[in-house]
């Protein structure tokens, strides 16, 4: 391994870097909300397309300083938050064009945000770590309260800052105690197997990394640290909310994900009864409260938190070593699938919505009849939610499959049960949205109120909907590929 | 190559369908009657084949018409195999020819978007299709729920007055009688696993699997119960009445002729050759859920004002039969279980389609409000007799075959459960005469108006009229047809009943 590999191997993170630099050039001069979109999109572009080739470079994974690993792995996530960056960015430009003043910025923030769920995506240091998640955190702040449309997203964003601040202050001392413990932050000189149990050292690694843990809960929405999720998902503009529902998410994930392998953290057993019991409560509380929403955004919100809970399910099945290996793939085919999902569904939202109004048109009401007025983006939708149920011939399914593989092999049947009663009580809100948008209207006509839809809106959903469904049907290549990284992440 | 042709069809057509409401509103239905027809044409040539594919099930040899395995995801040993050997040629068959009845009977009654309509209609076929014809497990289950989607739909947007509830309760039971049986599956493959080493979710690698018999018991409940769910059998059938009774004509066709034998194919196909052992131990309770469901269905359709429920009840208490004769598990019984899917069928289907006919002239489903209709409609109401009659058991047609040889062979099986089922026979005839009592004799209301019955309700109501005489009075060529298969299941079934009466001894 040569040192001028090393930085090679960080190339999607310099382009994505300097194309932040030149963005704010461009803004600089051209104030113009088209040529800012386009050379986000066409930037994030380039980025994923030096993913895809070093994906293809044989001789990883390569450990660039201490920081930060390429791998399959990292190299997967920091493409989901790319191609996920890159949707909302076509997704949102009508939505950001449908205010007069200029919205250049947001482009800014998302592309910083990326880059921040990039470094989570490749830290193998509680540095980079620690880094990523503010990068993300920061700029998300903004883009919260981004449109100054009243005190409705000021008071989502606030929200997210306190209760972010608390979770990454609780995440810092974690830290603090794991390095007491450990007197290293490099993951792959923490094992929590060296540790003697009734040691002092034993109590500090559990008390830090029960503190990174609940830190890591409340970014990841899960109950009981699900309580900022609805505000700040109502409050956010949709497009925010699909950043904030998809890759700030899933990069945390694959970052909490890598840390436990590498310190194996599921040894632990005092921790994982601890997830147990988070998976448990995010099932049942989140699909619960989701019942009672009439807003799609506090709705997505919940069943997020829900969604979240089958994913920890994953998480507790990697505890088994031998199978191990399926429940990451499970962990990863299931992101893959929510990531996609819940883009498309704040997708449909996005362009349902306005960013002048005082709110975005989430209520159920606004979706009466959708198939009738607009048949498309109806089927969207569908489709969507039902790839969130579970249903055959969306990713969803295969994504709830393997969770279900993996908890039948090994045999955790409590939370299988859980898993079943929230999966049938999920159907019910789910449907509801169905039913709403099937339901046709007394006296419409059809033709009422209709602009046309977006084209690079309506284009990105589309191609959101077909790999939704492409997956659903034929995920065989994509397993075979996520099959092959969770064995190179697991080898060593 | 034949049934994926069917299927791609019937897929197409749906699609086409949709597209073409563009043009003209009423193409969508041509379309869909259409591709029903060729698909319907495309599988008569393999009727006339020998089952040539001998494939090992077991310790017996099984015989296919057709047999067809690729690769799905092979990381999780999942293939995809399409297997027709006569009972599917059957069911196939079935679900074909009510496809086009059932296009036939909602001709006029779906005025909104019917492209959307027909759409669903096609693709619920597919998925019926494709679970009579799945021999992985996974791909099994992936068609199991795909056929509820667009079932939904009709339900949900076409349905009369209370069709969300109605819509949402099919679902929720079905769905969630679903997961279980995912999590059977997965269970078995697992534990198949464990002990051969290989991970697959094919039928034939599965039967005659070395799984514990306390967890093969433990899976073949969650198969046998997401089957009851289906079939349905008593205390599992609350869905069944709103659903039927709710939805479109055309989809009240489609679930009591169709949808309701993918239950009794699910437990013949999968959970009697699967878990023999467990099938023994469960025969008795599953032959008194049945009995229970013949005699609770039969009165519960007695005491319905409701012309819609009183025959979706009726199909509680026929589906008992399938689930008595099943669980008998000899070769009489089976046969007319067998004979009692295809029958109850035709005539459910019939009966639904007459009930249509009558809420599109009267916009009632509510018997009290009609009355003396013979008068007014002759014809209507020599079909409606002619249907009734076969579905109480008249001999000389179908259902009577079906019904007759399930007691028999249920005798020998157990007398006293057949007993009670036989009662069935008696208040069946009570519910199906009050019914032809109250809509067509007695006075005539004088603000009715009724047309009788038209050509193309005749033309539908044609065929089934003529299968369940040529069942009652021919029965023979469908015994020959699924013969081959249940013996299969037989064999299967007494060699581990050998065992596990010498393990109890």
């Amino acid at each position: 391994m040569t040192d001028n590999l090393d930085l090679w191997a960080v190339l999607p993170m310099i382009v994505l870097a300097a194309l932040i630099l030149s963005l704010a050039l461009v803004i600089a001069f051209f104030r113009r909300l088209s040529i800012s979109c386009a050379v986000a999109v066409l930037g994030l572009a380039v980025t994923f397309a030096t993913i895809i080739w070093l994906a293809r470079q044989t001789g990883g994974p390569w450990q660039v300083t201490p920081l930060l690993i390429v791998d399959s792995y990292s190299l997967l996530f920091s493409g989901i938050a790319i191609l996920a960056s890159l949707l909302i960015a076509l997704m949102s430009y009508s939505y950001q064009a449908s205010r007069g003043d200029h919205q250049d910025e947001f482009y800014l923030l998302l592309l910083l945000a990326t880059l921040g769920g990039m470094t989570l995506a490749m830290s193998a240091h509680f540095a980079s770590l620690i880094l990523g998640l503010e990068l993300l955190g920061v700029s998300l702040y903004a883009m919260i309260s981004f449109p100054s449309r009243g005190l409705f997203s000021l008071e989502a964003g606030l929200k997210y800052l306190i209760l972010s601040g608390v979770s990454s202050a609780l995440i810092l001392f974690g830290i603090a105690l794991l390095y007491g413990a450990f007197g290293s932050l490099a993951f792959g000189d923490l094992n929590f197997q060296q540790i003697e149990p009734g040691s002092d050292e034993h109590w500090m690694t559990l008390a830090g990394s029960a503190l990174l843990l609940a830190g890591m809960a409340f970014k990841l929405s899960l109950v009981p640290f699900h309580m900022w999720t609805p505000d700040v998902y109502e409050g956010a503009p949709a497009p925010t909310t699909a950043f904030l529902g998809t890759v700030s998410k899933a990069c945390i994930f694959a970052v909490l994900l890598r840390l436990f392998i590498n310190v194996d953290g599921f040894s632990d057993h005092t921790l994982m009864t601890g997830l147990y019991w988070l998976a448990v409560f995010s099932i049942l509380i989140g699909n619960i409260l989701a019942l009672m929403q009439t807003s799609i955004k506090r709705l997505l919100a919940y069943s997020s938190t829900a969604q979240l809970g089958y994913l920890m399910v994953a998480f507790i099945a990697a505890s088994a070593l031998p199978g191990r290996e399926l429940a990451v793939e499970a962990a990863v085919m299931f992101v893959i699938a929510y990531v996609l999902t819940t883009l498309g569904a704040f997708g449909v939202v996005t362009l349902m919505s306005v960013a002048d109004a005082e709110h975005d048109t989430d209520e159920l009401s606004a979706y009466v009849g959708l198939f009738w007025r607009r048949p498309l983006l109806a089927s969207f939708m569908t489709a969507m939610l039902l790839s969130l149920a579970g249903i055959p011939l969306t990713a969803g399914f295969i994504g709830k499959f393997y969770i279900f593989t993996t908890g039948v092999q090994n045999q955790l049947w409590s939370l299988l049960t859980i898993l079943v009663v929230g999966s049938g009580i999920g159907l019910f809100y789910y449907l509801r949205v169905v039913y709403a948008m099937a339901r046709p209207v007394d006296g419409d006509d059809g033709t009422a109120t209709l602009n046309t839809l977006p084209i690079t809106g309506s284009w990105a959903l589309l191609l959101v909907t077909l790999v939704l469904i492409g997956l659903g049907v034929y995920p065989t290549p994509l397993v075979n590929w996520v099959s092959q990284m969770t064995q190179e992440l697991l080898c060593c | 190559m034949t049934i994926i042709l069917v299927m791609v069809t019937l897929m197409l057509g749906g699609v086409i369908a949709w597209l073409a409401q563009a043009w003209q509103p009423h193409w969508p239905k041509w379309v869909a009657l259409g591709s029903c027809l060729l698909a319907g044409l495309m599988l008569t040539p393999l009727l006339s084949t020998t089952p040539d594919v001998v494939i090992a099930l077991g310790q017996t040899s099984s015989t296919w018409h057709e047999h067809l395995q690729y690769d799905w995801i092979p990381r999780l040993g999942i293939s995809f195999i399409l297997g027709v050997d006569g009972l599917s040629l059957v069911m196939v068959g079935l679900t074909l020819l009510l496809g086009g009845v059932a296009i036939l009977s909602s001709w006029n009654e779906i005025k909104t978007n019917q492209g959307f309509f027909h759409f669903n209609l096609m693709w619920t076929l597919t998925g019926v299709v494709g679970v009579f014809t799945s021999l992985d497990l996974f791909q099994f289950f992936f068609f199991w729920e795909v056929m509820l989607v667009p079932m939904y739909f009709l339900i949900a947007i076409w349905g009369h007055e209370q069709r969300a509830r109605a819509a949402m309760k099919f679902f929720l039971f079905t769905q969630i009688s679903g997961l279980l049986m995912l999590v059977s599956i997965l269970a078995l493959v697992v534990l198949n696993m464990t002990q051969t080493g290989t991970l697959t979710f094919n039928y034939f690698d599965l039967v005659g699997h070395d799984v514990s018999p306390t967890a093969s018991w433990l899976i073949m409940l969650g198969f046998f119960t997401a089957f009851i769910v289906k079939l349905p059998a008593f205390p599992f059938h609350p869905w069944l009445p709103d659903a039927h009774t709710q939805a479109p004509t055309a989809a009240s066709v489609l679930l009591a002729g169709i949808l309701l034998k993918t239950g009794a194919y699910g437990l013949i196909r999968f959970t009697l050759p699967l878990f023999p052992e467990a099938a023994h131990q469960l025969a008795t309770t599953a032959m008194l859920l049945g009995a229970i469901s013949i005699v609770y269905g039969a009165l519960l359709a007695f005491a319905q004002t409701d012309f819609k429920r009183l025959v979706a009840y009726s199909s509680v208490s026929h589906m008992g039969f399938v689930l008595l004769g099943i669980y008998a598990f000899n070769e009489l019984a089976l046969q007319g279980a067998v004979m009692q899917m295809v029958a109850h069928g035709l005539s459910t289907a019939a009966l639904f389609l007459i009930a249509g006919a009558l809420q599109q002239r009267l916009h009632t489903r509510d018997m009290t409000a009609m009355g003396g209709l013979w008068a007014l409609a002759p014809r209507l109401g020599a079909m409606t007799l002619f249907f009734i009659v076969a579905s109480l058991g008249m001999p000389g047609l179908g259902n009577f075959v079906g019904e007759f040889l399930v007691l028999l062979g249920g005798f020998q099986a157990n007398i006293v459960i057949t007993c009670i089922a036989t009662l069935g026979l008696v208040t069946g005839a009570a519910y199906a005469l009050i019914a032809i009592q109250r809509v067509f004799h007695g006075e005539v209301s004088p603000k009715v108006h009724l047309t009788d019955l038209g050509g193309r309700e005749f033309i539908a109501l044609l065929p089934l009229l003529l299968g369940l005489v040529w069942l009652g009075v021919a029965p023979q060529p469908l015994f020959d047809l699924v013969e081959p298969m249940l013996s299969n299941v037989r064999q299967l079934i007494i060699a581990s009943g050998n065992q596990w009466l010498g393990g109890v001894q």
